[in-house]
């Protein structure tokens, strides 16, 4: 190469396409994102934080908190249980046709096939969805999709998962919970390293009292629940599988 | 050390090298006594962030000091504070060197340094007291972030300027590295800012600019810098010639391709972001064939003895370069990154390419130019191999021991009681990089101080002078 115009031009154009790729492109599409319907519901999703509960986003920006914590949980894929829910006229020869099929952990198709031979023979049938991977369920029931973060600014996905994931942390514990965490956490899990946030609480007349600061953070904590089935990240919620 | 040997041929009306190196020696002692002294405030910062897994209890009675707000502090410090403000320094030395010019504008790099490391200190202490932005890498608030976008683009037109006025009109490979280097920052820095702090986009939309950003930053414009300095220094120290095409081709397949890495498999964003990413990923091997054999071609077979000197820095740099992106595009792979996702391997990864490639790189080409542009020797030649020694061991305690707690972090489900052993060693690599930079600063500021008294001296002897015998000199 001779000029300096080229090797400008040969950055431009490497440059500017991964620039419309991965900035312009995501801003166009996920920045004109709307709230969604829930699955089979009329509800949409999500609402907006609660005043306090947005305040605290910025004290877990300030923070750093995601310097330990991420709020997103992956999944691997999901199975299908098929599940009786009438025998219909000929209970027998349902029952007897049921023993012989396998209905738990079953791909898409399989539970289509299953549930298809349970119609021939006169049953009728449900196909229950279940997220599966190493997250689930103990950090959420379902993985994390771009709406679950549709109104939050600044987006705190994390990256490195030192502590547990959060981004379900709102089904798992209480305020109470949170509070003496928080203040100390060896108090709550044993062999944790997470530093204690004293700061975060004034004492006064000998009580223990959180700051304005603490209380927002904790209600950022509880606000942080992705328990609902979305088109993108479909589940049969747990109250229906019973 | 002869000071010619590095000239390029040149005709009869050429400026000699001493003058070339001397008219960049201001600039550059501004630009490199900052970013020594940040480097040490970025360890030390990093040190105490690594302590709270030792003893979390002490921490807790002071926000500046929790573990969130000094980690990011620390990778900043070091980034923004030493890696770019040194790489500029060493840009504007060989654009010098490369166009046999004196610096052109030599004043406004000094302005700029400045500026920059002003910048790093409010950023650095906007994070302290919880004004981070919440963005990875990018954590200085916005009046840190203005100082940064304003000094690196005044330094970036005095070196175009001393580009422009090159003698000989032919590009070298360094030119073209650093060239893409100096239009890519300004690029990438104003898009965040301007997409994520003020006028923030909507949703994860952030979290994917954001990982542009760290990805076009950390390994692009890493990349560019450190192997368009590499391939300034290796043929010099070997002897023999840098194999142009392989270099040309190395330059744009990492340009075209390399900027797509960085959007994590499985992320909460549409599908085809993490997929393009994967196809980056594989595409990027590509630029890393032929950046092995470039290296292969200049350094292999040279009957060059390093002896723990530059040459050493620059090429241990160069391998660990290539040995962090093989990582880098390891973890691209869905299959692995189900491992090592959400671990300490991702930091691993960083902190080679950080510590490992840039930091080593940019220290080997201090210690080459620091004796020419100041025009006397290291005050002690012999921290330079021991220098090189910390930082090989801090670097391979780190790296090695971050990795392996990564990958049995994933394999045990995140349990954090088997991570522990392994940050215990990390924080011993820490503290061997630590004492390495006290050697370079050693260095810097004794050279400093000495080039000071003699200034002084000289004008000492000018004042007491009779001013019957004043000579003036052209």
């Amino acid at each position: 190469m001779k000029s300096g115009f080229r090797v400008f031009v040969a950055a431009f154009i490497a440059l500017g396409a991964s620039w419309c790729g991965f900035v312009l492109a995501p801003a166009l599409q996920l920045g004109a994102a709307k709230q969604t319907q829930i699955l089979n519901s009329s509800e949409i999703y999500p609402l907006q934080r609660p005043g306090n509960a947005a305040l605290g986003l910025q004290v877990y920006r300030s923070l750093g908190c995601a310097a330990c914590h991420t709020t997103q949980v992956q999944q691997s894929g999901f199975a299908c249980d098929v599940v009786l829910t009438s025998a219909g006229k000929n209970p027998e020869v349902v029952s007897n046709l049921v023993s012989t099929l396998k209905l738990t952990g079953l791909t898409k198709d399989e539970a289509d096939s299953v549930a298809g031979k349970i119609t021939a023979a006169g049953g009728k049938s449900e196909t229950h969805i279940i997220a599966t991977g190493s997250d689930i369920p103990r950090w959420g029931i379902r993985r994390s999709v771009a709406e679950d973060f549709l109104w939050d600014d600044p987006v705190q996905l994390g990256s490195i998962r030192v502590g547990p994931d959060l981004a379900n942390i709102g089904l798992r514990y209480d305020a109470a919970w949170e509070f003496a965490h928080l203040y100390d956490p060896k108090s709550r899990v044993k062999d944790s390293v997470m530093p204690p946030f004293r700061f975060l609480f004034e004492t006064k007349n000998g009580e223990v009292i959180p700051t304005e600061d603490a209380k927002n953070l904790v209600a950022y904590l509880l606000s942080l629940r992705a328990d609902v089935p979305l088109y993108d990240a479909p589940f049969t919620p747990p109250s229906l599988t019973k | 050390m002869n000071e010619n040997e590095h000239s390029e041929i040149s005709g009869g009306a050429s400026v000699p090298a001493s003058r070339i190196d001397a008219s960049c020696r201001v600039p550059l002692l501004a630009l490199f006594g900052g970013a020594a002294l940040w480097l040490i405030v970025g360890l030390l910062l990093a040190l105490i962030a690594s302590l709270t897994f030792h003893m979390p209890e002490k921490f807790g009675n002071c926000a500046w000091f929790t573990y969130g707000r000094l980690q990011p502090a620390a990778n900043d410090a070091i980034v923004y504070g030493f890696c770019i403000p040194a790489a500029l320094g060493v840009i504007l030395w060989i654009f010098a060197r490369l166009s046999e010019t004196e610096l052109f504008l030599p004043l406004v790099p000094i302005i700029a340094a400045n500026i920059w490391h002003l910048g790093v200190f409010v950023g650095i202490v906007g994070i302290l007291i919880g004004d981070s932005t919440g963005f990875q890498w990018l954590e200085f608030p916005r009046g840190g972030s203005v100082l940064l976008f304003a000094a690196f683009v005044l330094i970036a037109i005095s070196a175009v300027a001393t580009f422009g006025a090159r003698r000989n009109r032919e590009l070298q490979p360094a030119h073209w590295f650093l060239l893409a280097a100096l239009f890519w920052f300004p690029w990438i820095y104003s898009t965040v800012n301007l997409f994520l702090v003020a006028w923030p986009v909507r949703g994860v939309a952030q979290a994917v600019i954001a990982w542009w950003f760290a990805n076009n930053l950390l390994f692009i414009w890493f990349a560019l810098v450190g192997l368009g300095i590499a391939f300034y220094f290796l043929p010099k120290f070997s002897g023999k010639s840098l194999p142009n095409y392989f270099a040309l081709f190395a330059f744009w397949t990492l340009m075209l391709f390399g900027t797509w890495l960085g959007i994590p498999q499985g992320a909460p964003v549409p599908a085809w972001l993490p997929a393009l990413s994967f196809v980056g990923s594989l595409l990027t091997i590509l630029p890393l064939i032929a950046i092995a054999v470039v290296y292969g071609k200049t350094v292999c077979g040279a009957n060059v003895q390093c002896k723990g000197g530059p040459f050493c820095y620059i090429k241990f740099g160069t391998v660990a370069f290539l040995l962090s992106s093989v990582l880098l595009l390891a973890t691209g792979c869905s299959h692995f990154s189900r491992v090592v996702g959400f671990t300490w391997f991702t930091s691993a990864q960083t902190q080679l390419q950080i510590f490992g490639f840039f930091a080593i790189v940019i220290c080997g080409a201090i210690y080459e130019l620091l004796p020419r542009v100041m025009d006397f020797e290291l005050p002690f030649p012999k921290f330079v191999r021991l220098q090189h020694w910390l930082f090989m061991l801090g670097v391979a305690l780190l790296v090695v021991s971050l990795a392996v707690g990564g990958i049995k972090q994933g394999l045990n489900n995140f349990d954090f009681q088997t991570q522990l052993p392994f940050l215990r060693v990390s924080t011993m690599g820490i503290l061997l990089l630590l004492l390495g930079s006290l050697l370079l600063a050693a260095n810097i500021f004794v050279m400093t101080l000495k080039w000071k008294l003699a200034l002084l001296k000289s004008l000492l002897t000018a004042v007491k002078a009779p001013l019957e015998t004043a000579e003036v000199k052209s």
